[in-house]
C-alpha cells in the first residue's frame, strides 16, 4: 500500500487513483477537497489528518499531529523516502526557522492559515479555477521527436525526452503556480500589500501579475546587477502596477531588503517567498503550490505511455521547478530524480552556483541547507549565466533528498546551458529560459547511460526570451575569447565548448572539433563512473 | 547553581566598580589598578570561576537595579571603520560610563539589522575583519576596561566554527554575554547548553508580536537580561519610542526579577529617558552609535563624536 507522507498525507495519493477510477478524465487534483472520496480512499492516515486540530504550542499556532501519523512519519523517514517532518518544518536536520524573534508569531499565522487554506475545498476550488483560467494550466507534456532524435546512439537508440512546458505559463515561468496561490492566501489573512524578492525577475513578473489580478499592492525589490542583465523583466514588472525596488548587489541583497521591508509591517504586509527556501512553512508551502508539476506529468505519463517516466529532469537554484517536478514522485524508487546545478565558470573556479555540489551545511535566509560560503561562514555569491540559478543556498527539501541519495545532483557549466539553449530553439522551435536550459544540458551525458525508450521527461520551468540578447552577447564574447585563444596556441582547448553554426543553420553542436568530442566523452566516462 | 550563586553578593560591587573607574582616569598604571580591582570583583561576589572572569551582565544589572539606576549599554560594529577604532571606541565607552558594551561581529547578512549596521558590516568586512582578529583585539582590550562585553553575533558563523569551540574562544578572551539576533527560542538548545557549560549569559530577545505565553518561555530561558525589542521590525533609529514598550515592560516585569532592557530604535536622549522612566534596567543604542562612527570623516572625529553623545545619553541616566 502506498503510504506516502507528502503534504500531511493529503494530496499525495490522489493522482494515482485518478487514472484508475478514471482514466480519461482531466480531473485537476488540486481541485479536489480532502473530503473528497477520491483524497479519503485507501488510508486510514489521510482520514486521520483531516481531523487534527490547531492547537498551540509555544504560543505560534501550529498542528497538531495525530500519533499515528507521526508514526508513519518516523517509518517513511526509516525507508529513506521522505522523512519530512510537516509540523516543524524539519527535512532530516534541514529546514527550521531560524529568524528574529519579530516573525515568530507570523510564521505560526501563516503556517496555520496555510494548513487551514488546503483543506478547505472553497480556497482549493478557487485555486483550480485560477490555475486553469488564469495560468493557462495544464501545460503540455510534449515529446520532443527531434531532441530525441539527436541524442539517438549510432544505432538509433536512445530515450525518449519529453518536456514539461511549464514556460507556456501565464509569465512564462512555472513560479506563477506559487505566486497566485501565496497571493490569495495572504488576502485570506487580510493582507493588502505583498513584498517580494526577485533575480530573474521571473518571480517578480508572476507575483506582479497575481497582485494585480487580486488588487494587491505590490512591491518587488531586485538588485542593480539583475534589473541590468533582465531589463525586459523589470519593464514587464512595472506594467503590471508593481513598485519595483532597486537594491544594491543581487538577488542576495534585494531579497534582505525586501524581508526587512516586511519586518516593518506585518500587520499589513506580505512576504511571498518564491521558492523553497526560507523558514518554515515556506519551503513546503512552495513546494506543496508547486507540486501541481509533478501531479499533472504523472496523469499525463499514464495518459501517453500508462506507465510513470523512468527519468526526472530539473534544474536547481533554489529548487522550486525541481521540487514541484519531483515532489510527487518521491515515493517511486523506480523513478530517477535528476537535479541539475549551474557550475558557472567551472566548479573549481570559485564562479558557480552549485551549493549541493561544492557547499556545506549553514544557516541562511532563515533555514538550515547546504550553503556557499567561506571559512569564517559569511555568504559567498554566486554565479550563473542563468540568473534564477544565482542563490548561495538550497531548498532544506533537496539538501535532504541529496543525503538520503533519493536525488541525484550534477552540474552544468554556463557554456554547456547555451549550447542547449541554441539547441532547443534549432531542434523544437521552443526557446528555453537559460535556468531551464541547465536541465536540458545534462542530456548530452545523461541519454547515452540510457536504456532504449527509456522515458525522460525534462521540466521547462520558463522560457527564454529574456535571455535572448545575453545569449547573443555572450557568444559575441565567446567567440572573441575563442579567436584570441586560438591566434595564441592552435590547437589550445579553449575550442573544446565552442559554440558555432547557427547562423549557417546547423545545430550548435561543434562535430568538427575533436577537443570537444573528447570533452564530451570524459564527461560521459564521468557520469557513468559516478552513477 | 552558578547563576544564582552570582547574585548572592556580599559587597556592593558597585562602589568597586566606581572606583576602579575613577582610579583608571587617574592613574597612569591602568592595567596593574584594573587587575587588582577586578579580581576584588571576583571575591566579592563570591564566584571566582577563573581568574579572567569579572562581573557579568545579570550581576552589574542587578548591582546598578538596587542603587535605583538604569543601564546604558552602546553598540557598535567591530571593525568600523577598523578594528584599532573598535579598541579605542570600547575603551573610550568604558571610561564615558558604559554599563555593559554590546559588540557586534560582522556578518554579510545581518537580516534583524536595519541599513546603518548593515552598511557597518559591510565595510567592517571589506576591510578585512574576521572573527579571529576581533578575538584578538578583545584579548587586548578587555583586560583595559571594566564593563562586561557581550557580543552580538549571527548564527551562521558560529555554526561553521562550532558552538563549542565557538563558546570557548569567547570565554577565554573574558565575554560575558551573547546575543544571536536570528535563533528564536525553538533552535536555542544546543546554543544554551554550550553557553551554560562555558558561563556565558546567552540573552534571548522577546518582542512587541511576541504573544505572553511565549514571552514567559523566553524570558525563562534567557540569561544576563531579558532584551525586549521596543519596535517591529529592525535595529535603526526610530523617531519616536512606542508606548507600547510601556505595557510590554510590566508584563514581563510581573513574571520575572531578571532584569530586563530595551533596544532597537532608541537613539536620543529623550527616549533613553523616556524607556528608563518606565522602569527598564537597561537602554541599548545601537544604529545612532555606529552611524556616528560611520559617518565620520577620520576615526579621531568619529571618536570624538562618540564620546560627546555617550556623555549626552548618560547625562540623561544619571539625572
Amino acid at each position: 500500500m502506498f503510504l506516502s507522507l507528502q503534504f500531511l498525507g493529503v494530496y499525495a495519493p490522489c493522482s494515482r487513483m485518478n487514472f484508475g477510477e478514471n482514466n480519461t478524465s482531466s480531473i485537476n487534483p488540486s481541485r479536489l477537497s480532502v473530503n473528497h472520496p477520491l483524497m479519503l480512499r485507501g488510508s486510514a492516515v489521510r482520514s486521520s489528518a483531516t481531523s487534527s486540530t490547531v492547537v498551540r504550542t509555544h504560543n505560534s499556532l501550529v498542528i497538531d499531529s495525530p500519533k499515528e501519523l507521526e508514526r508513519l512519519d518516523h517509518e517513511e523517514l526509516n525507508k529513506g523516502v521522505v522523512g519530512v517532518n510537516n509540523y516543524s518544518g524539519k527535512f532530516g536536520k534541514y529546514g527550521g526557522k531560524y529568524v528574529p524573534e519579530t516573525l515568530i508569531s507570523f510564521l505560526g499565522k501563516l503556517e496555520a492559515e496555510f494548513y487551514s487554506a488546503v483543506r478547505d475545498p472553497e480556497f482549493q476550488e478557487a485555486l483550480a479555477t485560477a490555475l486553469k483560467d488564469y495560468v493557462g494550466r495544464e501545460t503540455p507534456l510534449y515529446f520532443a521527436e527531434r531532441l530525441t532524435n539527436h541524442y539517438k546512439n549510432e544505432n538509433g537508440e536512445g530515450p525518449e525526452l519529453y518536456l514539461k512546458r511549464e514556460d507556456l505559463n501565464h509569465g512564462g515561468a512555472h513560479k506563477i503556480n506559487n505566486s497566485i496561490a501565496q497571493a490569495m492566501l495572504a488576502m485570506r489573512m487580510g493582507r493588502t500589500s505583498i513584498v517580494a524578492a526577485t533575480g530573474a525577475g521571473q518571480h517578480g513578473v508572476a507575483t506582479a501579475a497575481a497582485c494585480a489580478k487580486l488588487a494587491l499592492d505590490c512591491t518587488i525589490f531586485m538588485g542593480t546587477q539583475d534589473m541590468q542583465k533582465q531589463p525586459f523583466n523589470v519593464s514587464q514588472m512595472k506594467l503590471l502596477g508593481a513598485q519595483v525596488e532597486s537594491v544594491e548587489g543581487s538577488f542576495k541583497d534585494a531579497t534582505s531588503e525586501a524581508i526587512r521591508r516586511w519586518v516593518g509591517s506585518l500587520d499589513t504586509s506580505y512576504y511571498l517567498s518564491g521558492t523553497v527556501v526560507g523558514p518554515h512553512p515556506s519551503p513546503s508551502m512552495v513546494r506543496e503550490f508547486q507540486s501541481v508539476i509533478g501531479k499533472e506529468t504523472r496523469r499525463q505519463a499514464m495518459e501517453k505511455w500508462e506507465g510513470k517516466p523512468d527519468v526526472l529532469v530539473a534544474c536547481v537554484g533554489s529548487g522550486s521547478n525541481a521540487m514541484g517536478m519531483f515532489h510527487e514522485f518521491l515515493g517511486d524508487e523506480d523513478v530517477r530524480l535528476i537535479g541539475v546545478e549551474a557550475a558557472g565558470f567551472g566548479l573549481d573556479s570559485g564562479k558557480h552556483s552549485a551549493t549541493l555540489a561544492r557547499g556545506d551545511v549553514g544557516v541562511y535566509h532563515g533555514t538550515m541547507s547546504y550553503l556557499l560560503q567561506d571559512e569564517e561562514g559569511q555568504i559567498l555569491w554566486p554565479h550563473s549565466i542563468g540568473v534564477g540559478l544565482e542563490y548561495p543556498a538550497v531548498g532544506p527539501e533537496l539538501s535532504f533528498l541529496k543525503d538520503t541519495k533519493r536525488a541525484e545532483f550534477y552540474s552544468v557549466a554556463d557554456q554547456e546551458a547555451v549550447e542547449e539553449y541554441l539547441r532547443l530553439c534549432r531542434l523544437e522551435g521552443i526557446i528555453p529560459a537559460m535556468e531551464a536550459s541547465h536541465a536540458l544540458a545534462i542530456l548530452e551525458k545523461l541519454c547515452p547511460g540510457l536504456p532504449n525508450g527509456a522515458k525522460v521527461v525534462v521540466n521547462v520551468s520558463g522560457r527564454g526570451d529574456k535571455d535572448a540578447e545575453m545569449i547573443n552577447d555572450h557568444r559575441r564574447q565567446q567567440e572573441t575569447d575563442s579567436d584570441v585563444a586560438e591566434s595564441e596556441q592552435r590547437n589550445c582547448r579553449t575550442a573544446d565548448i565552442r559554440v558555432d553554426g547557427v547562423n549557417d543553420g546547423q545545430i550548435a553542436k561543434s562535430t568538427d572539433s575533436t577537443a570537444y568530442r573528447e570533452q564530451s566523452r570524459r564527461i560521459r566516462r564521468q557520469i557513468a563512473e559516478s552513477t | 547553581m552558578a547563576f544564582s550563586l552570582k547574585t548572592v553578593s556580599f559587597l556592593p560591587s558597585h562602589k568597586l566598580q566606581t572606583s576602579d573607574r575613577f582610579l583608571r582616569f587617574q592613574s597612569p598604571k591602568l592595567v596593574v589598578v584594573a587587575v587588582a580591582t577586578k579580581s576584588l570583583k571576583a571575591m566579592a561576589s563570591l564566584v571566582a570561576v577563573s581568574p579572567t572572569s569579572s562581573v557579568g551582565l545579570r550581576e552589574t544589572l542587578t548591582n546598578l537595579r538596587s542603587q535605583g539606576k538604569v543601564a546604558f549599554i552602546p553598540y557598535i560594529t567591530a571593525g568600523d571603520p577598523d578594528l584599532s577604532t573598535t579598541a579605542e571606541a570600547l575603551k573610550l565607552l568604558d571610561s564615558c560610563g558604559s554599563d555593559i558594551i554590546e559588540l557586534g561581529v560582522p556578518y554579510s547578512d545581518p537580516l534583524a539589522d536595519g541599513p546603518v549596521i548593515q552598511a557597518a558590516a559591510t565595510r567592517a568586512l571589506a576591510r578585512g575583519t574576521n572573527f579571529n582578529a576581533v578575538i584578538s583585539m578583545l584579548k587586548e582590550v578587555i583586560p583595559q576596561i571594566s564593563c562586561p562585553i557581550a557580543l552580538f553575533a549571527y548564527f551562521n558563523p558560529i555554526l561553521k566554527r562550532g558552538i563549542e569551540k565557538f563558546m570557548v574562544t569567547i570565554k577565554d578572551v573574558g565575554v560575558h554575554g551573547l546575543i544571536v539576533p536570528d535563533v528564536p527560542l525553538e533552535e536555542t538548545e544546543t546554543l544554551r547548553k554550550e553557553a551554560i557549560k562555558n558561563q556565558i549569559e546567552l540573552v534571548l530577545l522577546t518582542t512587541p508580536t511576541t504573544p505572553t505565553d511565549r514571552m514567559k518561555a523566553i524570558v525563562e530561558a534567557s540569561e544576563g537580561f531579558v532584551y525586549l525589542v521596543s519596535s517591529v521590525g529592525v535595529t535603526g533609529a526610530r523617531s519616536s519610542v512606542s508606548s507600547r514598550v510601556q505595557s510590554l515592560l510590566q508584563e514581563i516585569k510581573e513574571v520575572t526579577t531578571k532584569p530586563v532592557v530595551v533596544g532597537f530604535g532608541i537613539s536620543k536622549p529623550e527616549h533613553v529617558k523616556q524607556v528608563a522612566g518606565w522602569g527598564a534596567d537597561g537602554v541599548i543604542v545601537g544604529s545612532a552609535m555606529v552611524k556616528i562612527l560611520g559617518e565620520a570623516k577620520t576615526p579621531e572625529e568619529g571618536l570624538k563624536g562618540l564620546e560627546s553623545f555617550t556623555k549626552s545619553l548618560k547625562d540623561v541616566l544619571l539625572q
